[in-house]
C-alpha cells in the first residue's frame, strides 16, 4: 500500500499531522503498538526536520506485510555533514525556532534510535532525502 | 456480573425513536441505528455518557443497583464523592444531608476523598520508584482508561498503576468497622456515582481482580431521595460527622485537582473527553515534552459535569470551593483535615494499593492478521472515496469513513448511502422500491410510511 503526504517548510501549526495519519493507518492494520510509537517518533522527528530546515517535502510510505518504509525527500539547503549533524546536541537552528521549542539537536540521534533502517543522502544546495523501515516482527 | 465489557448504559428500544444524536456524538464511534433503533457496540464503548447525556427521550439509562439491596446488610455505609454535597443548595447543611441519609437506611457515611492524602503520598512514591514511560496518566477516570484502552493501545504503560481514592476509602472503611467488631459479611458499601464509567469501573475494574463496594447507587436518584426527605422537614438524627477534609482533598476530582499538586509547569490538566482525545494523539506521537503528569478527565468541569450529576456543573464547582474557603490552589499543604491513618493502616492499605498492568483492546485494528487487514483497508480507501463525505448519518453509520469500514467487515451495505442510492437510480442500477426498502431497515418502516403524512403531503407539494 502506498500514501502520499507534502510538507511545507515553516508550517510549524501542521508539524505532526502526517505521524498522526501513518499512525491511524499502523493501529488498522493491527502493527505491534511499539513498532508504532517508533516510526511515529522517528517520523515526527523527520517532518519537523523539513519544517524547521527545508522549504518543503513530500513523505512516501510504503506499506507491506513486513515493514513499513518512508522516503522523506525535501527542496532545502541538505547538510553539509550528516555525520555531525547524527550528533546528539548539533544544532543549527535559528533562535526563531528554538523559541518554538525545537532546535535541541536531538532529531536525528532520535530518528536513529527509533528506526531499524535509517538511510540520509544529501546534496549541498538542492536537499535531504531520509529513508525510515522499521519491521513489524523482529 | 463480571463481563469483559460489562456497561452501565442501557439503550432502551422501547422509548428510543431513532433520532441517531447519539450516534453522532458518540467519541468512540460505537453507536449505530438498525430498525430505526440505536445499538450499542459494546466493545466500542467507554461509558463516557455523552449519549445518555444527549438523548431527547431519556432511551438510554443508567443501570443501577437496586436501593433495597442496601437492606441485605446489617451495616450500610453511603460512600459519598464530595461533589454530592456540592449539588445541594448551601441553605441545606451538611447536618441536614446526614440526617436525610439516615433516614433513608444508611447507618454511616464516609466521603470518597477521605483516601486522597494517603494517595497523594503513594503516588509521589511511585513516581520516585518506577520507570514508567512520561508523562505519567492519572488512572482517576475509568472513562479515561477505557479511551486508552481502545483508541491509544501505546499508551497504556502511562496510566498510573494505582487505585482510585474510592477504591481506598472502601478499603479503610472496611477495615474500620471490622475492626470494631462487626462481621464483613454484614457490611454493604455503596458508592453514590456521579456518572457510568464509576459504575462499570466498580462492576467490571480494570487491572483489579474484584471490587470492594457492593453496590451502586445512581447520584440523581438519590438526590432526589435526600431533597424530598429535607422538604417535609423529616429525617432521623444525622449520622456522626464525618472527619473535615482540607482543600486539596475536596477539590480532588474537579480540573485541576490532581494535577495542581505536581510540580508547577510539569503537569496538565484536561477536561472534556474530546479535548482530551485531541490531547493524547499528540502524546502519543511524542510531541509533548518536559510534562510529567497528566490528569485526563472525561467530563466538562470533571466529576462536577458527571452525567448523573443533577445540579448546574459551574455552581456545583463554585459550591466546592466555598466549601473549602480558602484558594484551593494555595492551600492544602498544611492543612491535613481532621483525618488520619495509624501506621497498621496505612501498611494495609499500602499493601492494596497497586492495580495490575493495563492491557489495550485496540478498536481500531481492521483485522488481528496485518495482510488481511491490509487488504481489508484498501478496500475502504476504494469505498470511502466514492462516499460524500457528508456524514450525514442517513446510513445509520456515524460517517462516511465508518460506513465503509463498517461495509468492508460485513455489518452494513454500501446501498445504505442515500447519496450512493440516488446514483445507482440514475444508472438504473436501482429500483425506487428497493432503495425504500433499504431506508426502512435502517429507519424502521414507520419513519417512511407513506400514509403517515396525508394532509401534510398538500403543504409539501
Ligand atoms: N531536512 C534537513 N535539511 C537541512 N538540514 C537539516 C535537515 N535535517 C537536519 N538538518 C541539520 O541537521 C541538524 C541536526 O538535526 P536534528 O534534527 O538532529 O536537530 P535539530 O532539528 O536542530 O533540533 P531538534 O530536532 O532537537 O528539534 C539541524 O540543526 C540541521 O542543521
Ligand atoms: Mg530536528
Amino acid at each position: 500500500m502506498h500514501f502520499e503526504y507534502f510538507i511545507e517548510g515553516g508550517n510549524f501549526a501542521e508539524a505532526g499531522s502526517t505521524s498522526s495519519q501513518v499512525k491511524k493507518t499502523l493501529k488498522q492494520l493491527n502493527v505491534d503498538g511499539t513498532v508504532i510509537k517508533r516510526t511515529v517518533v522517528a517520523l515526527y522527528e523527520a517532518e519537523v526536520n523539513i519544517v524547521a530546515h527545508a522549504y518543503s517535502g513530500k513523505i512516501t510510505v510504503e506499506l507491506d506485510e513486513e515493514k513499513i518504509d518512508i522516503k522523506i525527500v525535501d527542496e532545502g539547503p541538505g547538510i553539509p555533514d550528516i555525520k555531525r549533524a547524527m550528533e546528539i546536541g548539533y544544532s543549527t537552528a535559528s533562535p526563531e525556532v528554538r523559541e518554538m521549542g525545537f532546535g535541541a539537536g536531538m532529531g536525528l540521534s532520535n530518528m536513529k534510535n527509533n528506526s531499524d533502517k535509517l538511510n540520509i543522502t544529501s546534496t549541498v544546495g538542492k536537499g535531504t532525502e531520509v529513508e525510515i523501515i522499521n519491521y513489524f516482527h523482529l | 456480573m463480571n463481563d469483559v465489557f460489562h456497561h452501565a448504559l442501557k439503550f432502551r428500544e422501547d422509548l428510543c425513536i431513532g433520532c441517531s444524536h447519539c450516534m453522532n456524538i458518540c467519541p468512540t464511534e460505537a453507536i449505530r441505528v438498525r430498525h430505526g433503533k440505536a445499538h450499542l457496540q459494546a466493545n466500542r464503548c467507554v461509558d463516557c455518557g455523552e449519549c445518555y447525556r444527549i438523548c431527547p427521550v431519556g432511551a438510554i439509562i443508567v443501570e443501577q443497583d437496586d436501593f433495597e439491596n442496601i437492606y441485605k446488610y446489617q451495616t450500610r455505609i453511603a460512600l459519598l464523592p464530595s461533589v454530592f454535597t456540592g449539588q445541594f443548595p448551601n441553605s441545606i447543611s451538611h447536618t441536614a444531608i446526614r440526617s436525610a441519609l439516615h433516614e433513608l437506611g444508611f447507618t454511616h457515611v464516609y466521603e470518597v476523598e477521605e483516601g486522597v492524602e494517603f494517595l497523594s503520598d503513594q503516588f509521589h512514591q511511585y513516581i520516585r520508584e518506577k520507570k514508567t514511560p512520561r508523562p505519567l496518566i492519572s488512572p482517576f477516570c475509568p472513562a479515561i482508561v477505557r479511551l486508552i484502552q481502545v483508541k491509544f493501545p501505546t499508551l497504556v504503560n502511562h496510566i498510573i498503576l494505582l487505585k482510585a481514592p474510592l477504591d481506598i476509602t472502601a478499603l479503610n472503611a472496611r477495615q474500620n468497622l471490622t475492626e470494631q467488631g462487626i462481621n464483613p459479611e454484614e457490611i454493604g458499601i455503596f458508592y453514590i456515582t456521579p456518572c457510568a464509567a464509576k459504575i462499570v469501573a466498580v462492576k467490571s475494574p480494570v487491572g483489579e481482580q474484584e471490587s470492594v463496594i457492593d453496590g451502586v447507587i445512581n447520584m440523581n436518584y438519590l438526590y432526589n431521595k435526600v431533597r424530598k426527605i429535607i422538604s417535609h422537614h423529616r429525617g432521623a438524627d444525622p449520622l456522626p460527622e464525618i472527619p473535615a477534609l482540607n482543600a486539596k482533598s475536596v477539590c480532588w476530582s474537579l480540573t485541576h485537582g490532581e494535577s495542581d499538586h505536581h510540580e508547577k509547569g510539569r503537569s496538565l490538566a484536561i477536561d472534556e473527553i474530546n479535548n482530551v482525545t485531541e490531547f493524547l494523539e499528540k502524546v502519543e506521537n511524542d510531541e509533548i515534552k518536559g510534562i510529567d503528569f497528566l490528569e485526563l478527565r472525561a467530563c466538562d468541569e470533571s466529576c462536577a459535569g458527571g452525567v448523573l450529576c443533577p445540579g448546574n456543573r459551574f455552581l456545583t464547582v463554585n459550591k466546592m470551593r466555598e466549601r473549602t474557603s480558602i484558594n484551593p490552589i494555595l492551600s492544602g499543604i498544611d492543612n491535613k483535615g481532621t483525618l488520619s491513618y495509624s501506621s497498621d493502616r496505612q501498611k494495609f492499605l499500602t499493601d492494596n494499593m497497586r492495580i495490575d498492568p493495563i492491557l489495550p483492546r485496540s478498536i481500531l485494528k481492521l483485522d488481528d492478521d496485518v495482510a488481511e487487514a491490509m487488504v481489508k483497508m484498501k478496500r475502504i480507501y476504494e469505498l470511502n472515496r466514492i462516499l460524500p463525505q457528508v456524514d450525514c448519518g442517513i446510513c445509520g453509520s456515524p460517517t462516511c469513513k465508518s460506513l465503509s469500514e463498517d461495509v468492508v467487515q460485513d455489518q452494513a451495505d454500501i446501498k445504505q448511502c442515500i447519496f450512493i442510492q440516488k446514483i445507482l437510480e440514475q444508472n438504473e442500477k436501482l429500483d425506487i422500491w428497493e432503495s425504500i426498502k433499504i431506508m426502512r431497515e435502517i429507519w424502521s418502516d414507520n419513519k417512511l410510511d407513506k400514509n403517515s403524512l396525508k394532509d401534510e403531503i398538500n403543504i409539501i407539494n
